[in-house]
């Protein structure tokens, strides 16, 4: 019996590793795919330099009037967004006021973070009062007239801030709907399922704009006469059902995900339907639906910017007021790429952060 | 209360309010009758406020004269024609700018999408930065940056950017030469209604002598030059019976030509790049779905790659892609409805902003507005529908 | 199984070698999976691969079908050299037949479908010739009467046994096999092992990676055994398994054979 000695390791030949390697086999494997990569070459050398040029190597920073951006010609206006800024984020809101918006962001950042804590005991807890809670306390900050707090008409509310409220409103309000939704149209019973599938579907087959539009003229005909009935909580009832017609279909591919022996298991517990819901299935379906749950956010998130259709400030419609400004005509560029940057930002910081979530859940579903 | 010892052994023992159907049967009829109380509320309310306004319901207004001027119309249109007719100019544009953007969309996405897939580390690197891009930036803010930003800012018509003198761009839109046809075009067309049928033939004969003789012929390449040659050889047979009706500068705009406004522009620009991006993941993810051990046994057999794309790995990712395609087409009509915010005439813009600031009709005008969207919706799920049913794997 | 093929076929393994492998090495990134392999494959021989998961077996013998590119060295199959050459590697990959561990049949074709696809369009092969040796081999693998199904419909036996039809409808001189029971239930194992024994009959030059004991005894030629990218021991296997060379192989085969 001979004892066997392994042949050694050798290191790759030099042509399939290191940068060489790594060269050949992603950019130049083959000549069409060198000449692609050339062809991307040309692409980028024509287009980056004057990019970079236009937005930071010619671009004016400095000053609060047109005067560098008119001296430089062919660099980006930032002085335009600089000077603007307090709008874009704020709008008309009283500039003395703004400690109370800041006060309610900060508020709602601490809040969030022990939800990302592993350690946390006191979750569920914790986001019911997100979801209950600090939007009474935002409200009295935001609206004022409490406390000895200047009271600020909703009409003055906008910019960013506007954006943030429209979104997580209609998120908030949206999620206990839609998980009613999404019941209902998993329920045996015919005239509650019927119900619920032609409201989701409603709601899922007309454009947000046209929604917007029947809140803001519709709404008022179907109430008494007299009642007023204020232009944001309109766009804020219209953007909420909406959104829970998504958010139904998204809890129901959760609820569709959770093994049938989860169900048979809780009757066989002898739960009721609304214990074995709460306790059992939802909290599975729930955690589940995350990543949806997110992507529906950053759905809706880009699509409060048609608020401005009916009249609202949010950020966009703030930075399209400012571009009529006469002392600062001609900078729709600057000011749309702010607003897209703005934009970009949240969403594809969130849509990196759903992503992330769908590979741990995968992941823990692989064993 | 005292408990009860002996064993509930029928239904007819039960209360009633324990019994699960009672309960269900109850609870449903609770549901109906609220939604009919709170829908004769709002009914109520809503013909009590429109009395109140002076407004008269109904569809009438639909045949009362209009008297305003639209941008942009595919059909006969002026001040005299009607709020119907309105409804259908706009209802017409709306279906010019989905058409379009669908058409560039797709167009954009499969190439995109393929791109993202592509070995060459740049490529698929550039085809990312796209798709990252411009799905996480609004649609609105798009259609304003091509708008706004881009095309209104251009020189007047007099310092039109020209690529020879038959197209021109300015800040009143793009003008093409337009064709227009002459006596004798209709030999064309027949020519072109020849080589359909001639390819349906060759496709058939083609198929015939493959079982046959084995012998394969290039069917896709053989039909596209039918199709495109013939009616060009009779064209230019006949002497070229058509021409160029070229824009040309009058006084402070172009007149003739074909003419596309910037806002249609934009609006098809911005819509086809935003949906390209998506179109984009759902044909990657549709090439993903089909598994790597599929080409490997199609190589293995001798296949090679080329048809290997088209015989094994196109028929199952269109599978995947087919569904998400459609509904992001939806997706894309619904947007078109954008359009309103740059003052494109579609049908939200004209019918449920101008028409109904005019007749103050906001229940009838919305709910044909969100009808039409409705009916879209249906017809597309229904040929979803269709499709899945028709294409689903036989499985066990 | 029966112990006759050996006997009755062991005078016409000729030694005109059908593959050669001659130092072969190649590596996944950093990683040496194939470690200087040489191994000579004479027509109508029948080998089994053994050796623990991640040995390189699999890697090998996707390696003659360029499933997998190697990087030094030289593979020769039926006196083609394996290059770059595309034309090389269509030549081969026709003489090549392969059945996988999951099948692979195309879902959205029928099992006949699957069969015609490779005689169509790479032999060039009239519709209704492809579908008649189709239909000769999905007898020979006993299930002519599921021609028109699709694979979805079948058990993992029978759709294994398409993939065996699949292959050999491309009428190859040379069939691999990369461990086609191991996804199967039990009771399906041995309807695929029969298929395959018939084909040993037939004078197929086979490679198998497999861990079925009982069909690299009755069945192959010469067993070898790899282990960390190299092949350690290979002999007839009689020899291989009542008195192997190597400690290596000893522990390997103390392990498979214990249970």
């Amino acid at each position: 019996m001979s004892t066997h000695t392994p042949h050694p390791d050798l290191p790759p030949p030099s042509t399939s590793v290191g940068l060489i390697g790594w060269l050949r086999a992603n950019l130049f494997s083959s000549w069409p795919n060198s000449l692609l990569t050339i062809a991307a070459i040309y692409v980028l050398f024509i287009a980056l330099p004057p990019l970079i040029e236009w937005a930071f190597l010619k671009a004016s920073w400095l000053g609060d009037s047109r005067a560098p951006c008119d001296a430089e010609k062919g660099g980006a206006c930032w002085v335009f967004v600089k000077v603007r800024m307090d709008q874009f984020m704020y709008g008309l809101y009283p500039e003395s006021e703004y400690w109370r918006i800041n006060l309610a962001g900060i508020l709602i950042v601490a809040l969030m973070v022990p939800l990302f804590l592993k350690r946390f005991r006191w979750k569920p807890q914790l986001g019911l009062f997100i979801l209950v809670g600090y939007p009474i306390i935002a409200y009295f900050l935001f609206s004022g007239g409490v406390f000895g707090l200047q009271h600020v008409e909703t009409s003055r509310w906008g910019g960013l801030t506007l954006t943030l409220i429209l979104s997580s409103v209609g998120m908030a309000a949206s999620f206990p709907l839609g998980i009613l939704l999404a019941l209902g149209r998993r329920s045996k019973m015919p005239i509650v399922k019927a119900v619920s599938v032609v409201f989701i579907e409603f709601w899922r087959g007309v454009p947000l704009i046209t929604v917007l539009f029947m809140s803001s003229v519709m709404l008022p005909l179907f109430l008494p006469e007299g009642t007023h009935f204020d232009k944001l909580l309109r766009a804020m009832i219209g953007i909420a059902l909406f959104q829970s017609a998504y958010m139904a279909e998204v809890v129901r591919g959760g609820l569709q995900a959770i093994p049938k022996g989860q169900y048979e298991a809780a009757q066989a517990l002898g739960l009721s339907f609304w214990h074995s819901m709460g306790l059992i299935i939802l909290p599975q379906a729930l955690k589940l639906v995350i990543p949806g749950i997110v992507n529906t956010f950053i759905a809706l998130f880009k699509d409060t910017t048609l608020v401005l259709i009916i009249g609202l400030f949010d950020m966009l419609a703030m930075i399209q007021a400012a571009l009529a400004d006469p002392n600062w005509l001609g900078f729709a560029i600057e000011g749309l790429t702010f607003a897209a940057f703005v934009y970009w930002i949240f969403c594809f910081s969130m849509s990196r952060y759903s992503q992330a979530l769908e590979r741990k859940l995968h992941t823990g579903h692989a064993r | 209360m005292p408990a009860d010892p002996t064993p509930q052994t029928s239904a007819s023992k039960v209360p009633l309010w324990r019994q699960p159907v009672l309960r269900a049967l109850v609870f449903q009829i609770a549901l109906v009758l609220a939604l009919l109380a709170f829908g004769n509320y709002l009914l109520n309310n809503t013909l009590q406020n429109m009395e109140q306004r002076g407004i008269t319901t109904g569809f009438g207004f639909l045949s009362n004269a209009a008297g305003f001027g639209i941008l942009q119309s595919l059909i006969p249109y002026d001040e005299t024609y009607t709020y119907g007719r309105t409804f259908l100019v706009g209802l017409l544009n709306t279906l010019l700018v989905a058409g379009l953007g669908i058409f560039f969309a797709t167009l954009l996405g499969f190439f995109i999408g393929v791109a993202r897939l592509s070995h060459n580390w740049l490529v698929a690197r550039l085809a990312t930065i796209y798709i990252e891009t411009f799905r996480n930036i609004p649609l609105l803010l798009q259609i304003m940056f091509w708008y706004f930003a881009v095309l209104r800012p251009l020189p007047a018509p007099r310092q039109s950017l020209a690529m020879g003198d038959s197209v021109f761009l300015n800040n009143r839109g793009l003008f093409l030469p337009k064709p227009v046809s002459e006596e004798g075009f209709g030999m064309v067309l027949t020519a072109f209604v020849i080589a359909l049928v001639a390819v349906f033939l060759v496709a058939r004969w083609a198929r015939r002598r493959q079982e046959e003789t084995g012998r394969q012929f290039p069917t896709v390449p053989a039909g596209v030059a039918l199709v495109i040659g013939l009616p060009l050889i009779v064209f230019w047979l006949v002497g070229a019976p058509m021409h160029w009706d070229y824009p040309a500068l009058k006084g402070f705009n172009f007149r003739g030509g074909l003419e596309v406004l910037p806002e249609l522009a934009a609006l098809v620009l911005a819509l086809s790049i935003y949906t390209g991006a998506f179109i984009a993941e759902a044909v990657r993810s549709g090439i993903m779905a089909v598994s790597h051990g599929q080409t490997e046994a199609s190589y293995a057999l001798g296949l090679r790659p080329g048809i290997t794309l088209k015989l094994v790995v196109i028929p199952q990712a269109m599978r995947v892609i087919i569904p998400q395609l459609t509904s992001q087409y939806l997706n894309l009509t619904k947007n078109s409805s954008l359009a309103t915010a740059i003052g494109y005439p579609d049908l939200v813009n004209v019918f449920a902003g101008t028409t109904l600031n005019q007749t103050g009709q906001a229940v009838e005008v919305i709910a044909m507005t969100m009808g039409v969207y409705l009916l879209i919706s249906l017809v597309i799920s229904m040929f979803m529908n269709w499709y899945n049913k028709r294409k689903q794997l036989v499985e066990r | 199984m029966s112990e006759s093929i050996n006997d009755s076929n062991h005078n016409s393994v000729s030694n005109s070698g059908m593959i050669q492998l001659r130092h072969v090495h190649k590596w996944y990134g950093q990683f040496h999976v194939l470690k200087d392999v040489n191994l000579n494959v004479g027509k109508g021989e029948r080998i089994v691969i053994c050796g623990p998961s991640g040995s390189g077996k699999s890697t090998m013998i996707r390696c003659i079908n360029r499933l997998e590119e190697h990087q030094q060295g030289e593979i020769i199959v039926d006196g083609t050299e394996l290059t770059d050459d595309i034309k090389n590697i269509d030549q081969i990959r026709r003489e090549v037949g392969m059945v996988f561990q999951h099948f692979n049949l195309f879902p959205h074709l029928t099992v006949l479908e699957n069969c015609c696809l490779a005689p169509i369009w790479v032999r060039k092969m009239p519709r209704r010739e492809a579908e008649k040796v189709a239909m000769h081999y999905l007898e020979k693998v006993k299930i002519p009467e599921q021609a028109k199904k699709y694979p979805g419909q079948l058990s993992g036996g029978q759709q294994q046994r398409v993939a065996i039809a699949r292959s050999l409808c491309m009428n190859p001189s040379i069939m691999l096999f990369d461990e086609p029971t191991s996804a199967l239930d039990p009771e399906m194992i041995k309807e695929v092992l029969d298929t395959m024994i018939s084909l040993a009959e037939s004078g197929m030059t086979m490679l198998c990676v497999t861990h079925e004991m009982g069909f690299a005894k009755t069945v192959a030629n010469r067993v070898i055994f790899m282990d960390g990218g190299e092949i350690i021991e290979q002999n007839e296997p009689g020899e291989f398994f009542d008195n192997p060379q190597s400690d290596r192989t000893k522990l390997f085969l103390s392990q498979i054979l214990a249970h």
